[in-house]
């Protein structure tokens, strides 16, 4: 009991009718509340409504439509559900609805899309709604079989008490019942002071099964006589494939056909994943290597270099004249940062199983969106909405790069082209470190101006690089900027800039080389937060003030940010003297409508040797759905974060990304690990993301502390290309 | 199905106490023979260079990195995958430390963790923080090293 059940493979968990054809994917949102028919389960049990399940043995199956891939959305979004539900938590299971059975209801789940730090902010409202009704009915159906008015039952633990007669029962000796009734048009949830499931740190669901190895990942689905796929894409995006070699490879063992996929991939299927991959490495393959084949990491780092002098920009945020105030400076402080390409590195390599016919096209597999999982399906195979389907199963890892639907789609083409075998498509690690969606590369000039009496009156943050936007969602940008380029630079919204400054001009010059970018855990954060925390750093040191007593005087209006930021100074001893040997740094930031803040403490062997010892980090989320979560949440996403600063940073030759695999694309270890102690401190009022915000204030916390250890300011990502390492 | 690369070559395996024959190359990796001819998913491909870890099984107790040892070093050994870490039922102590201090995000990485703590609580029951450092170094990209420190010290006092 207690656990993520694993999705049934071929077996479908409903009838799917036929739903309006291509415009199913891009109907507004319904609100996933009540649902046309009553649709049972695949063991016959009945759906109180699209949200909520509930067996005769009262185990209650909450339906959750985000995925899951490792962030404990699933964990978070079922205790929601449980708490307005009023069952019993011990008997709480889960399962995946999935893209087709969403086409056929009219989206009676809403958006499938796991990202941004959405999972729970985005979609508690209605979840909670959907627990909150089948309650209502789930004791409706027990006052109508008692004949007794509703409002004298209440219900509790999966028990609903009729209380002047002191008469029970359970839900699920009711749920049949109550799955024929009206649903409620309305329905009042619970103040989230009186929570008594969501709010507490629970544990997971879906741990035992991953302790113990059952946990069916996309890796792992096993069909009826599957064939496996390894395939290879022009190392150059821009690319093509010429020409290979089939007969070189025709005889290995194993092999049972070479597919092109698309115009710029080959794939060879056989028995085997280890048959098919020998047999790919063995296959003679010409590229057409296309426009792009002669940029380097160094001509990328000139052209964003020219865009940091003047020139047309996209302005984000501004307010007063940042150049008269500039040019009327007491004093001026200037600095250049930048930040490197990043590849995801999802632990389980991107894959997608797929089994097409011309009647029908099924694909298993790992997604962080399943409905463009389904339209990558439906584009692939050509294909009706009622013909297609993705059966979701957990992610090894996301990180934002399983938001994208490439592996889905080569997957499709490839069975395409053998109707009937089920086709497994597994990258290997060197295909994924290749042929990322990478964290964009920019490089930022910091220009601030201080008057006479050393306060800050201007800041021109002049950001020159790439939008995600502008290649993977064109529709998203505004008259041609990319908003998201100013996460946590914007004067108000999910994520506004910390601080009031009388002068202030923040712009991006968008320059977007071919490697393609991608929504990299934090997006935009990871790199806005370390120029404006670094440079905030700099510019206190630069006026010989306390970096938090600096930043104080510019954030009386941003009372959110400044709590986190006092918390962790606070919590880390900050103004009172260190240990020996160790030294500290501070920052803060805001993302995904939370305000979180790191400080860290950290000790310099040799100038270029350094040891995290502990980082403090607070998040104010709003709402706090699992606090034990949201607090491996923080010490997680540190790991992804240091781990890029130091580590990371894909460069590319000859067009092509360099780092092939983990021994050049290194990641941190348990040795390396700083103490993270979390303070979540929600202070309610709104809802804010959890997986994502924090990791953007430890990278400038140990920059910040690196330079009160050293005196020297590390301006450039990754660390390692200035020979600095862990400790 | 000809040639020398078509014949039928087959290998012993010992693979949680049961013996399997599977018909692969001897040169074919461990991990794949592990999941694909045996049929055992809970040992994991990460990088095939025996660099992250996930693929971590026992190799006659010790723990080794399935994509880096051919079948043919494996033959006549006793090999433990995941799966085979339970016994009379019961499981092994760091799984249910692992439980307990609800370490996994993902997962996908932590069965080869797992494999490895084990080993480690074997030759060190009460591993300190300096042998935990040396020992454990498989790739966690949800970064669970915190909890996985503190459930291996749950695990040594368990």
């Amino acid at each position: 009991m207690n656990k993520h059940v694993a999705p049934q493979i071929n077996r479908r968990a409903f009838v799917i009718g036929t739903a309006a054809i291509g415009t199913g994917l891009a109907l507004g949102l319904d609100i996933p509340f009540g649902g046309p028919a009553m649709v049972r389960a695949a063991d016959g049990s009945p759906e109180v409504n699209a949200w909520v399940v509930i067996r005769p043995d009262d185990t209650v199956v909450i339906r959750v439509a985000r995925s899951e891939m490792g962030q404990g959305t699933l964990t978070g979004l079922a205790q929601l559900v449980a708490e307005e539900l009023e069952c019993d938590w011990s008997k709480v299971t889960t399962e995946f609805p999935s893209p087709g059975q969403n086409v056929a209801r009219k989206r009676i789940w809403g958006d499938f899309s796991t990202g941004g730090s959405r999972g729970i902010r985005t979609s508690q409202d209605y979840v909670r709604k959907g627990g909150a009704a089948a309650r209502v009915m789930l004791i409706e159906a027990a006052a109508n079989e008692w004949k007794v008015p509703a409002s004298e039952c209440t219900a509790a633990n999966s028990v609903i008490t009729h209380t002047p007669s002191g008469k029970t029962t359970t839900y699920g000796k009711v749920a049949d019942a109550a799955a024929k009734l009206t649903p409620p048009t309305d329905v009042k949830l619970k103040d989230p002071k009186d929570w008594k499931i969501a709010g507490k740190g629970l544990k997971r669901l879906d741990t035992p099964d991953k302790v113990t190895g059952a946990t069916v990942y996309g890796i792992d689905v096993k069909l009826p006589g599957m064939l496996n796929a390894a395939i290879r894409d022009c190392p150059v995006t821009g690319g093509t494939l010429k020409s290979y070699d089939e007969a070189k490879i025709a005889s290995m063992k194993g092999v049972k056909k070479v597919v092109k996929v698309g115009d710029t991939a080959v794939a060879v299927v056989a028995d085997t994943f280890w048959h098919a991959k020998t047999a790919l490495d063995a296959l003679p393959i010409v590229w057409d290597e296309g426009p792009n084949a002669k940029v380097s990491s160094a001509s990328i780092a000139q052209w964003l270099a020219e865009g940091l002098e003047g020139g047309p920009a996209y302005v984000g945020n501004s307010n007063g004249d940042v150049n008269a105030a500039l040019a009327g400076a007491a004093r001026k402080v200037e600095a250049v940062y930048s930040y490197p390409y990043q590849n995801h590195a999802t632990m389980e390599p991107l894959n997608a199983t797929a089994l097409y016919t011309p009647d029908k096209c099924e694909v298993w597999c790992g997604t962080q969106n399943g409905e463009a999982a389904m339209a990558a399906v439906l584009e692939a195979s050509e294909l009706s909405a009622d013909k297609c389907d993705v059966h979701k199963l957990m992610l090894g890892g996301g990180f934002g790069r399983r938001g994208q639907t490439d592996y889905v789609r080569q997957a499709v083409l490839i069975a395409k082209q053998m109707p009937g075998t089920p086709i497994k498509l597994l990258w290997t690690r060197e295909e994924d470190m290749t042929h990322g969606r990478y964290h964009p590369v920019t490089q930022c000039k910091m220009t601030a101006g201080f008057d006479a009496d050393n306060n800050l009156t201007a800041l021109h943050m002049r950001i020159s690089g790439q939008s995600i936007q502008a290649t993977l969602r064109p529709a998203g940008l505004v008259n041609g900027m990319d908003p998201s380029t100013f996460q946590g630079l914007n004067p108000k919204g999910e994520a506004a800039f910390g601080y009031s400054i009388p002068n202030l001009l923040i712009d991006h010059s968008m320059r977007n080389p071919h490697i393609i970018p991608g929504f990299w855990r934090g997006v935009n954060v990871n790199h806005n937060a370390i120029y404006v925390e670094c440079f905030m750093d700099e510019l206190a040191h630069a006026v010989n003030q306390d970096p938090l007593e600096f930043r104080r005087k510019l954030m009386k209006n941003h009372l959110k940010n400044l709590a986190v930021l006092e918390a962790v100074a606070e919590k880390i001893g900050w103004g009172k003297p260190a240990p020996q040997g160790i030294s500290r740094g501070l920052a803060h930031y805001m993302g995904f409508n939370s305000y979180v803040a790191a400080a860290a403490e950290i000790s310099v062997t040799d100038g270029s040797k350094i040891k995290v010892h502990r980082i403090v980090a607070a998040t104010d989320p709003g709402y706090a759905v699992n606090p034990a979560q949201i607090d491996r949440q923080i010490s997680g996403s540190f790991v992804y974060g240091l781990t890029g600063l130091f580590y990371g940073g894909c460069t590319v030759k000859d067009g092509a990304i360099e780092q092939t695999n983990f021994d050049t694309y290194n990641s941190m270890r348990i040795n390396e690990m700083p103490k993270v102690e979390s303070i979540v401190m929600p202070s309610g009022g709104f809802w804010g993301g959890v997986g994502e915000p924090t990791i953007c204030v430890a990278g400038p916390a140990v920059l910040n502390a690196y330079f009160a250890a050293t005196g020297k300011r590390i301006r450039s990502v990754p660390l390692r290309d200035q020979n600095i390492t862990f400790a | 199905m000809d040639g020398p690369s078509k014949g039928i070559a087959m290998a012993n395996l010992t693979i949680n106490g049961k013996s399997f024959t599977v018909d692969v190359e001897p040169d074919t990796p461990l991990l794949w023979a592990i999941r694909e001819n045996v049929g055992l998913t809970g040992t994991k491909y990460g990088c095939g260079i025996a660099q992250c870890g996930a693929c971590t099984v026992h190799i006659d107790g010790v723990a080794t990195r399935s994509c880096g040892v051919a079948v043919s070093e494996a033959e006549g050994k006793q090999i433990t995958t995941i799966e085979g870490l339970a016994s009379g039922g019961a499981l092994h102590k760091v799984q249910q430390a692992w439980i307990g201090n609800d370490v996994p995000q993902c997962g996908y990485c932590q069965s080869g963790m797992i494999m490895a703590v084990a080993a480690l609580l074997k030759d060190k029951p009460k591993p300190t923080d300096a042998d935990i450092d040396e020992a454990i170094t498989n790739i966690c990209r949800c970064g669970t090293f915190q909890q996985v420190r503190e459930a291996i010290h749950a695990a040594a006092s368990a």
